[in-house]
């Protein structure tokens, strides 16, 4: 079937292992049909990208025309990037904040002035991007310019982003120029003092990803078989969740919405909502945090030792003993799925716990101050408690058997009210993995990117009634 | 009340000042009427607002190269939240920045002068009794940055 002339939309995944496609119908907002094919970044992308059309036209009995051609890529490690900022708590985490956003994999973070040994880090990193910030406008320029200055005789072959204090743009970039880096200058991540302006470095690293990164990786190679449209696979997931919470001109969205994904080596959380800041930085709209050191597989160990061993073999209903062999299996075998029930249990404990701490450290808290006229709360952090949505995503939320339970751990705890968590959502599920599908086809068709994630969201919410099913057939409707 | 100077002898836009309430005070009244004052005189400010920690006053002051930190307390404690606040300014290499601090800063009745003199020797520059008038905070600042502009066009 060609999906009987419906215009249709091609999505392509640059993945670290596959090239996966998948046809979706542009009027119906449904996948029309999928493809995969090896991850042939490292030689020429064509050839796993043929295999994987091939692939996708026998699955549909012939290609369809398609209107859109749109890519991400998430190969290679992603966009590795190092941030550096003057005060750690402030531009240093303006610049994290904006790189994280962009879709980016954050490989170090540096605060006040660079120094040799902070060089020689960066350089044995490699990133692809440096994002360079420090001070307000008109406010420390002898810093950036400091830092400016070590960074122009750095052998890195990524560019750096300019996105501190505009008094020293000027002369910020032209000493990196003499060091022969390439310069990109932009708006200050905080102009003014905890005053959050990540858009103009995001749409910047962006620009960067397009021009350099998918060149540097080959993806070039097969670039006029796709759209110019090209973002890196987790920028794509936070525009998706954007679209699914905002809606488009004629279709309502889900409201403000979390979403959750636990992967083998790191935990992302994307919320799309406004909560509200009483203290300390203000946070971004479409905020995205990664715990590296939550992942399933990769920092199983790094999950119990946060947790407990204890408390994940009480959640997991085993004994410590058990607990502690699974684990071992886990690190002698990464690729290890659940088979058995214990495993099963395991892994839903792991999950649980992973998805607990990623979600508690990407809310807001609010705690209880002494003072002498009595006690004060102080609010830090975006509160999430009238999130209305929760989305999880990654395998062990769309194969494993209590979907429910897992994304059930992101939820306001009574024994914990300091953090400020969803009280009440809804709990939905990504099993196909189409967020970034979603983020992709958000610019060139909206309404029909919004239909597609609603139609393959499961609800999974322990209830009685069939509220929110009626609720979604609304929105499809 | 007496109208602050309006011409000072140097350029108030120029200087960036960093207000807020120190310590776990959130007596925001005062500090807020001085922030609002002192930003129509034209200095460029910075507010903090309520339960600000020490290191917060000297975090916001690097990032905005600030000239001065104007610290207030209310509650009675200024005294054990105000200890150790220049070696702070040092250790961040704000050796210079004017800092003072103002409010009901101690319990109880105590001589002000008393008071006043415990506060420079922690390193304030100046320190200001209850009741004090925004206007006069003006010209404090006015007489302190005119004459470190007077020794710093010395020593060029």
């Amino acid at each position: 079937m060609t999906g009987g002339g419906e215009p249709a939309a091609l999505l392509i995944d640059f993945g670290s292992t596959y090239t996966k496609l998948r046809a979706v119908g542009l009027e119906t907002g449904t996948i029309l049909g999928a493809g995969q094919g090896p991850s042939t970044v490292a030689t020429d992308v064509n050839r796993g990208l043929d295999a994987a059309l091939k692939d996708l036209e026998a699955h549909l009995g012939g290609l369809p025309e398609f209107r859109h051609r749109l890519a991400s890529s998430s190969a290679a490690g992603g966009l590795r990037m190092v941030t550096v900022g003057l005060v750690r708590e402030l531009t240093a985490e303006a610049a994290r904040r904006a790189a994280l956003g962009a879709g980016a994999k954050l490989v170090g973070t540096f605060a006040y002035r660079l120094t040799r040994a902070d060089l020689a880090e960066i350089e044995a990193l490699a990133p692809d991007i440096l994002l360079l910030a420090g001070g307000t406008d008109g406010g420390n320029a002898e810093v950036v310019l400091h830092n400016a200055r070590v960074l122009a005789g750095a052998a890195v072959d990524g560019p750096v982003i300019y996105t501190g204090n505009r008094a020293a743009a000027d002369e910020a970039a032209d000493v990196l120029r003499s060091g022969g880096e390439s310069v990109v200058v932009t708006e200050n991540v905080m102009p003014e003092f905890n005053v959050l302006n990540i858009e103009p470095a995001r749409a910047a690293i962006r620009g960067v990803f397009i021009d350099r990164i998918v060149h540097a990786k080959g993806i070039d190679r097969a670039a006029g078989r796709f759209d110019a449209v090209m973002m890196p696979t987790p920028a794509a997931v936070l525009e998706g969740a954007r679209l699914l919470a905002q809606g488009t001109a004629t279709q309502p969205g889900l409201g403000e919405l979390l979403v959750v994904d636990i992967g083998g080596a790191t935990t992302d959380v994307h919320s799309i909502a406004e909560g509200v800041i009483l203290h300390g930085l203000p946070e971004p709209f479409a905020k995205r945090t990664v715990e590296g050191d939550l992942g399933m597989r990769h920092n199983a160990r790094a999950i119990i030792d946060l947790a407990g061993a204890t408390a994940v073999a009480a959640d997991a209903g085993l004994d410590e003993a058990r607990v502690g062999a699974l684990l071992d299996a886990i690190a002698a075998d990464v690729e290890r799925l659940p088979e058995t029930p214990d495993e099963h249990a395991f892994d839903r404990a792991l999950a649980r716990a992973a998805v607990r701490h990623a979600v508690a450290r990407h809310a807001g808290t609010v705690k209880v101050v002494q003072t002498v006229t009595g006690p004060a709360t102080l609010q830090e952090g975006k509160d999430l408690g009238r999130v209305e949505t929760v989305i999880g995503t990654g395998g062990a939320l769309a194969h494993g058997q209590d979907p429910a339970g897992v994304l059930a751990a992101a939820l306001a705890d009574p024994a914990d009210t300091g953090s400020l968590r969803p009280k009440r959502p809804r709990l939905l599920i990504d099993r196909e993995y189409l967020l970034y599908a979603v983020g992709l086809l958000a610019e060139p068709a909206p309404d029909a990117a919004l239909k597609l994630g609603l139609a393959h969201l499961s609800d999974v919410t322990p209830q009685t009634t069939g509220e929110a099913a009626h609720e979604r057939a609304i929105h499809v409707g | 009340m007496t109208k602050a100077q309006a011409t000072p002898g140097y350029d108030r836009s120029a200087k960036t000042l960093v207000t807020g309430v120190i310590g776990a005070d959130t007596h925001i009244v005062g500090n807020r009427i001085l922030s609002m004052a002192l930003e129509k005189e034209g200095f460029k400010i910075v507010t903090l607002g309520a339960l600000t920690p020490a290191d917060e006053f000297v975090k916001a002051a690097i990032e905005t190269a600030a000239d001065g930190i104007m610290v207030s307390s209310l509650y009675g404690q200024g005294e054990l939240d105000c200890r150790g606040f220049r070696d702070l300014c040092v250790e961040a290499g704000l050796e210079d920045i004017l800092i003072y601090v103002g409010g009901n800063l101690v319990v109880g009745r105590q001589d002000w002068a008393d008071v006043e003199r415990r506060f420079l020797d922690m390193g304030f520059d100046r320190a200001f009794p209850p009741g004090t008038r925004t206007d006069d905070v003006v010209r404090a600042l006015d007489a302190d940055f005119a004459e470190r502009e007077r020794r710093s066009a010395k020593a060029s």
